[in-house]
């Protein structure tokens, strides 16, 4: 059983995840966007992106240096640095964190690389257990097209070209998002995603997204644990109406 | 004659490393700040060179990797406690992946000033759980010796002042601000840092080594020690009938 460190903060924090071409980030900028018209302060936090470690992300990815142990590792590192200087914050002031991916994108690519499930467990006990982790799951063909469609060339790593899965960077690349979407499907009961099918339209998707948003949080807005503007309404508008 | 006896993770193999392979020595030297670890390193290498060893020396925050990442974030004083263990265990990794088991590979006598004990002390000060830091660490080999310079406070604070002159921030801990200043941050600190090391004392095996003598007594002592590990072994004895 992954034990992750509970939220004993004011705030609450939403994650997504998914394979790349899923969709999850669009959502969620919809999804912030929309809490924040409520009056709610929102943050947003990406995956791999503190300042304080990306320079050693981009020496490792450009020297082709990592390993599958350094790899997850690192990630780790940059997620222990935003959570500690910039979610823990934001969540003791109150405020809904918003994070792009979270520990279960390593729980997923670290294990595809080799490394222990185990292992990658017990490095992201520090993690903060969301209030809300929503899993897109798409058909492979369906994120593939996307990805594939929209760019010249997938990026060493993010093909899983260190797996020797395959010569080539787009045949490398479906096959290891094939395995990462295994990994997400295997824990999704245990980690209690809410799924989200993200073959259907944008709109359906994001009305589900708040619908179990007012679900969950609900109460918590409207006893102004969360934090919000002054004179607005303690209480979330039902918006999704005009969808 | 090298011992036939192959190493081995703590508790985590790392993927692709055959254990048989690995040939070398692998020699541990750890100890709080200030206490004369990398003197005794340096002294240690020649003396091993000098006998016929190839020697790596390595040591905490010198990988590829990330010794630059980190000496940078730490100019900044804003590495939070729970980063600075992942950062240092993400440099452990690359040295042990790409220097430490390589040179274990071509039958090296590997010397590392600190190892994960420092690292696990280092947390364990900031008041972070030993036990999720010895499984993130579970992928290190167990060495053959790991010796532990231990010195009391009053001592580090002593070679502290008489060497850089100056009180260092982060061995003062100051990013947990254990006290008003620098001095008295250093000395809760270290104390804690120390507590830690001598509690895993047991639990790994360590020769503790008093490191309040005379450099050169020190040395004396560490040689006697590695020696024995070199020794030629000797045939067991024919059981008598």
């Amino acid at each position: 059983m992954t034990q992750l460190t509970p939220n004993r903060f004011k705030g609450k924090l939403i994650i997504v995840e998914g394979i790349d071409g899923s969709g999850k980030s669009t959502q969620l900028a919809l999804l912030s966007q929309w809490l924040r018209s409520q009056g709610l302060a929102v943050a947003f936090s990406e995956w791999n992106s503190s300042p304080l470690v990306s320079d050693t992300t981009r020496r490792g990815k450009k020297k082709m240096m990592f390993t599958p142990t350094t790899f997850s590792l690192i990630h780790a590192t940059d997620f222990a640095d935003r959570q500690e200087r910039y979610i823990i914050p934001l969540l003791k002031a109150g405020a809904i964190v918003c994070a792009d991916r979270f520990a279960y994108t390593a729980f997923a690519r670290d294990v595809v690389r080799g490394v222990s499930p185990r292992w990658v467990r017990n490095l992201y006990r520090f993690a903060i257990q969301p209030n809300l982790a929503f899993y897109f799951r798409v058909p492979l063909e369906v994120a593939l097209g996307r990805i594939l469609g929209g760019r010249d060339s997938i990026k060493y790593y993010e093909a899983g070209m260190d797996l020797n899965l395959a010569k080539r960077e787009e045949e490398s690349f479906r096959i290891f998002q094939g395995r990462i979407m295994e990994q997400y499907d295997a824990m999704a009961e245990e980690m209690g995603f809410h799924i989200i099918d993200a073959s259907g339209s944008i709109e359906e998707q994001q009305a589900q997204m708040r619908r179990i948003v007012m679900d969950r949080l609900g109460d918590a807005v409207a006893s102004g644990q969360i934090l919000n503007q002054e004179g607005t309404t303690h209480a979330f508008e039902a918006t999704t109406a005009v969808l | 004659m090298l011992s036939k006896q192959p190493l081995q993770f703590y508790s985590e193999p790392l993927p692709g490393v055959d254990v048989g392979e690995l040939q070398g020595k692998l020699i541990v030297v750890e100890g709080p700040d200030a206490v004369g670890r990398s003197t005794q390193v340096a002294r240690l290498k020649a003396w091993l060179e000098q006998q016929g060893h190839a020697v790596l020396d390595t040591g905490m925050g010198r990988s590829a990797l990330a010794s630059k990442g980190i000496a940078q974030a730490k100019e900044g004083h804003t590495l939070g406690p729970v980063t600075m263990t992942l950062f240092y265990a993400t440099d452990f990794a690359d040295r042990l992946e790409k220097e430490i088991i390589p040179a274990l590979r071509a039958g090296f006598v590997v010397i590392t000033d600190r190892y994960i004990f420092s690292l696990m002390a280092r947390g364990i000060a900031r008041g972070e759980d030993s036990l999720w830091l010895e499984k993130v660490a579970g992928f290190a080999l167990v060495p053959h010796a790991v010796y532990y310079l231990r010195a009391e406070v009053p001592t580090l604070i002593s070679r502290t002042v008489m060497g850089r002159g100056q009180f260092d921030f982060w061995e003062s801990g100051m990013d947990m601000r254990f006290g008003p200043d620098m001095y008295e941050s250093f000395v809760r600190y270290q104390a804690r840092v120390i507590r830690a090391l001598d509690r895993m004392s047991m639990r790994y095996g360590f020769v503790t080594v008093d490191a309040a003598k005379p450099a050169d007594q020190i040395y004396r002592e560490l040689q006697r020690h590695i020696a024995g590990h070199f020794a030629p072994r000797k045939r067991p004895a024919k059981k008598a009938k």
